[in-house]
């Protein structure tokens, strides 16, 4: 699937820095929205791949899919 | 015409910047054709490290402050004033109190990180932080007095000032309350947003046994939301309560308002090249230190370090040459973990950190830095 299935809300781009950086980056942006938005977070760093899909999990918000991107990868989170 | 540098900001960074190029630049300074200002809001340069042992009451915040006059080199123009709008198109600040010069050719940005505890509501009111002069200070008072009970010290948001500071105090905390016979009757609990007790993995791996070891309860993915100061509960986005009698926090933190309103980042950090250290959306403007946004702590060492880079480079500019010096992401920071016993790490972009088997040793060593440190300030170190 790509960006354009989805109703984006926001997109963070996370590219290049450092962990937790993309986390912290996503878990602001989830802050920042409505119940139910979807936010895009773009992110190179491999560590992003486990901790993100553990905090959606242990927050609640759901991980509607993980793709990987030619630079990194993008994570599609929807708020509770 | 005279060439003018102007470096806001004159913490750690921005006064071993503008004592770096009173050394390099000596003699275009003489001969009038470059003029170096350094900007501050405050006659005071404060060093913040001292507010960790205010609570405990092992130093006073007075220790950390010195003026400026005192530590900024006579060939630097110091001004006492505080910049409200950066116009990097023009190249033109504007002064509060209207001192200038208006006009840069090279602009330094070293502004350091503002505290935001209101983002998070009843944290003002609820939670009592170390990370401010008067913070540490109405900190002192509840601790010095606080003999029973939880306290939590949860930080709230990252990046914040000195990584190692949070680990740093639980760990403090534990020996002070363990010396005076209090361990038993005071429970402690550490929160941090993330999935471990640390931003970078191998920093987290050392310190969790440790807090296991000495009792030092930990919640992890822990995004503080709320604070309710009068039933003294903070609760998380993730879902969970803790109550606390005593709250210590690490406040969300921002760089100044001016940089997001200079389009040159996002809530006040500005966007870089995290080796040249130039802002990635405007000409001539650098950043150093907490507010240059390279993914490395924000550190005194870290502004120190980058503070050599960018002074490199400037000189080569004025005088024409290409800069070749860049900032390899170099990290140093001794961490306490107790009363008498510190660790020490070292790290950059490429390599990571390994801390250092705690000792008293290491702990000496970083008090003395701390008193050797106004020789940092003054560029002597
Ligand atoms: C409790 C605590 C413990 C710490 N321990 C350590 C440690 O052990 N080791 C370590 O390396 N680091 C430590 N740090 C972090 C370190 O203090 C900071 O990272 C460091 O001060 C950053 O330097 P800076 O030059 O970027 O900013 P600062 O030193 O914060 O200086 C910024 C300056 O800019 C001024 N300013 C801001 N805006 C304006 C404006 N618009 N106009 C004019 N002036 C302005 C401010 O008043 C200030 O003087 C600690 C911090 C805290 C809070």
């Amino acid at each position: 699937m790509t960006d354009a299935a989805y109703d984006l809300d926001k997109t963070v781009d996370a590219r290049g820095a450092a962990c937790p950086g993309p986390l912290m980056d996503l878990i602001g942006a989830i802050k920042s929205v409505d119940s139910g938005a979807i936010v895009r977070l773009r992110s190179d760093n491999e560590q992003s791949t486990t901790d993100v899909p553990e905090w959606t999990e242990e927050s609640g918000n759901e991980l509607l899919e993980l793709v990987e991107t030619d630079d990194g990868y993008d994570f599609y989170v929807k708020k509770a | 015409m005279t060439e003018e540098i102007v470096i806001v900001g004159a913490g750690t960074g921005g006064s071993v910047l503008a004592n770096d190029l009173a050394e390099r630049l000596d003699a275009e300074i003489d001969a009038g054709d470059v003029r170096v200002t350094l900007v501050n809001d405050s006659p005071d340069h404060v060093y913040k490290p001292v507010w960790l042992y205010v609570p405990f009451g092992k130093r006073e915040s007075e220790d950390g402050r010195r003026p400026l006059s005192q530590l900024v080199d006579d060939r630097v123009d110091l001004r006492i004033d505080r910049v409200i709008d950066v116009d990097t198109d023009a190249k033109r600040i504007e002064y509060r109190d209207g001192t200038g010069p208006n006009e840069y050719d090279h602009l330094v940005l070293a502004t350091g990180s503002t505290l935001a505890p209101d983002e998070v509501p009843g944290l003002r009111e609820g939670g009592y932080d170390f990370y401010s002069e008067d913070g540490a200070e109405a900190l002192r008072e509840e601790l010095l007095s606080f003999t029973e009970g939880h306290l939590v010290l949860s930080v709230v948001g990252t990046p914040h000032m000195c990584p190692a500071a949070p680990l740093e105090f639980v760990f403090m905390a534990d020996a002070w309350f363990r010396e005076r016979g209090l361990r038993d009757d005071v429970d402690i609990t550490y929160t941090y947003p993330v999935n471990r007790v640390h931003g970078n993995p191998n920093i987290a791996e050392w310190a969790r046994p440790k807090m296991d070891e000495r009792d030092i309860a930990v919640e992890t993915f822990f995004n503080a939301e709320e604070v309710d100061p009068d039933e003294q509960v903070i609760s998380s986005m993730e879902g969970s309560e803790l109550e606390y009698d005593l709250l210590v926090d690490i406040p969300p933190h921002r760089g100044v308002d001016l940089i997001e309103e200079a389009g040159l980042g996002d809530r006040g950090w500005v966007e870089v090249d995290k080796h040249t250290l130039e802002a990635k959306h405007a000409e001539d403007v650098y950043a150093l230190g907490d507010t240059a946004a390279t993914g490395v702590p924000n550190a005194g060492s870290v502004a120190h370090y980058q503070a050599g880079v960018v002074g490199q480079r400037l000189a080569s500019h004025v005088r024409g040459y290409p800069a070749t010096e860049t900032y390899d992401g170099k990290t140093l920071c001794f961490i306490e973990t107790g009363m008498d016993e510190a660790s020490f790490v070292e790290f950059d972009y490429e390599n990571p950190p390994a801390p250092a088997p705690p000792s008293e040793k290491l702990h000496w060593s970083k008090l003395a830095y701390n008193e050797a440190y106004w020789l940092t300030a003054r560029g002597l170190l």
